[in-house]
């Protein structure tokens, strides 16, 4: 990547900007140089996470709130970054979330970008976060982050988001859906969208009741929808005194945006107020430096072990003589010695 | 596997609302392995060399029905040229008479695509004009 190029997405050249998108998303290696350089200029984004089930509204929902965010905030850029899943088949896709996102299209001050999941299960690709960096620093204030359309368990965007909105539409469900760990528990926004179908005031109903189920545990464990990682090494923030809001839109004819938009705007005050905007930023972080470590360390490993090692041992498991498990001990026993002596 | 995707931008300029074409041949790219973004109907050059621009595609196909060639695709490619993607390939499907072929082919259009055409057809083509820029 010539520097030339970051230079240009510096000044606000939009087609540099989607050059380096597409290098970064390729993970070539000039795209991983523009990153860590790109890198050190972020951290004043406000990521904005859209998930909920196919069909629910997403897309629209994002036209409605990017336009709503230009029309109070004139001065600020929106990216949106919406993740459409690949064939398994054959690693194509149609990516069809802008049909949704005309109106934002003569907004120069919009950016859109389609991205496929290629292959990744989480309800984002393994490259959104680092285009979410890249428009981080090309000075983009929102990056809306549009998921998959999920289901139940497709909850990345979470380490990624500071305000994740979970998109539903009435009749999903009984009660007991609700209850159920998973994509509503990530939530600090919850949506009902297309409002003005039957059956919403019950769907507001079960989610309001499976707020307040959760409220008096989240009292005493405050970020209740961080990972595990993050828990025992994170500063403590103030105990939860977010309580997600649920609200109803009609996202095609723009109801309820305005609430919409007041209830992402007031989050992301409640997080930077509380500590939590801090420490969401740093288990993003390192949830990033572990999942490089895991790749880097297999990596390693992978030109290390002796080849037929690895096939006598699954051979071995195959032949039921040793488990998987101890497979694995042998592994990393063979891993240790070996780095010791290298270091030695 | 590290095969960098091909992205082609799939857009209907213009007001005619025939868009089985277009998603005929969204599909049969996507079964060929590429990344099709797809935009709709009723897209103004001016927006679709934009979203060709935000989404940094190798190709733009355009499909039109409404008789417009002669306006609309001088104009994608003027927009485009202005955005400074000169090396965008773009392909034309639909029903575009004889006697414009050559004129569109000669400002610029890589191929044109009628009815009946095997999309087989066009996936080759579109790989080949790709290969051949990279």
């Amino acid at each position: 990547m010539s520097s030339a190029l970051l230079d240009a997405l510096r000044k606000g050249n939009r087609l540099a900007l989607s050059r380096i998108l597409s290098q970064v998303e390729n993970g070539t290696e000039a795209g991983k140089a523009a990153l860590e350089e790109l890198f050190l200029e972020t951290g004043n984004a406000h990521k904005i996470g859209i998930t909920g089930p196919p069909g629910s509204g997403k897309s629209t929902l994002v036209n409605a709130l990017a336009r709503e965010l230009r029309r109070r905030e004139p001065s600020k850029k929106v990216a949106i970054i919406a993740v459409d899943p690949s064939s398994p088949f054959t690693g194509g896709a149609v990516l069809g979330d802008r049909v949704r996102m005309l109106d934002l299209e003569v907004d120069k001050q919009i950016f859109i970008r389609s991205m496929a999941s290629r292959g990744a299960l989480g309800g984002l690709a393994e490259q959104t976060e680092a285009l979410s960096q890249v428009f981080d620093a090309a000075g983009y204030d929102f990056v809306l982050i549009e998921t998959v359309g999920a289901g139940q368990s497709e909850v990345d965007v979470v380490n990624l988001a500071h305000t994740t909105i979970v998109v539903d539409t009435p009749g999903t469900g009984d009660d007991i859906q609700s209850i159920k760990a998973g994509i509503l528990e990530i939530a600090d926004v919850l949506v009902v969208n297309k409002a003005d179908r039957p059956g919403v005031d019950q769907s507001v109903t079960h989610l309001r009741n499976m707020i307040e189920m959760g409220y008096a545990r989240s009292i005493n464990n405050g970020k209740h929808h961080l990972q595990d990682f993050s828990e025992n090494t994170v500063d403590e923030p103030a105990p939860a005194g977010w309580i997600p809001p649920i609200l109803k839109t009609i996202a095609c004819q723009y109801q309820g945006i305005e609430e919409l938009t007041d209830a992402v705007l007031t989050h992301a005050a409640y997080l930077r107020e509380s500590g939590q905007w801090h420490a969401k930023d740093k288990a993003a972080i390192q949830a990033n430096i572990r999942r490089q470590l895991i790749a880097g360390l297999l990596s390693d490993f992978n030109q290390k072990a002796p080849g037929e090692m690895i096939d006598s041992l699954i051979e071995q498991a195959q032949n039921r003589t040793i488990s998987p498990n101890e497979a694995v001990r042998v592994l990393l026993t063979y891993n240790r010695n070996n780095s010791l002596e290298s270091s030695e | 596997m590290t095969e960098k995707k091909i992205r082609v931008l799939i857009a209907k300029p213009g007001l005619d609302g025939h868009d089985r074409g277009a998603k005929v041949v969204a599909r049969a790219l996507r079964d060929d392995g590429m990344e099709v973004i797809y935009t709709g109907l009723r897209q103004t050059p001016e927006m679709i060399a934009e979203a060709a621009l935000q989404e940094d595609v190798d190709v733009v196909g355009l499909s039109i029905l409404s008789g417009a060639h002669n306006a609309l695709v001088p104009q994608v490619i003027a927009d485009l040229r202005a955005n400074g993607q000169t090396d965008v390939v773009l392909f034309l499907g639909g029903i575009i008479p004889e006697d414009d072929i050559k004129t569109l082919l000669d400002q610029g259009v890589y191929k044109i695509y009628g009815p009946g055409t095997d999309t087989r057809e066009v996936c080759k083509d579109i790989r080949e004009a790709v290969k051949s820029k990279a």
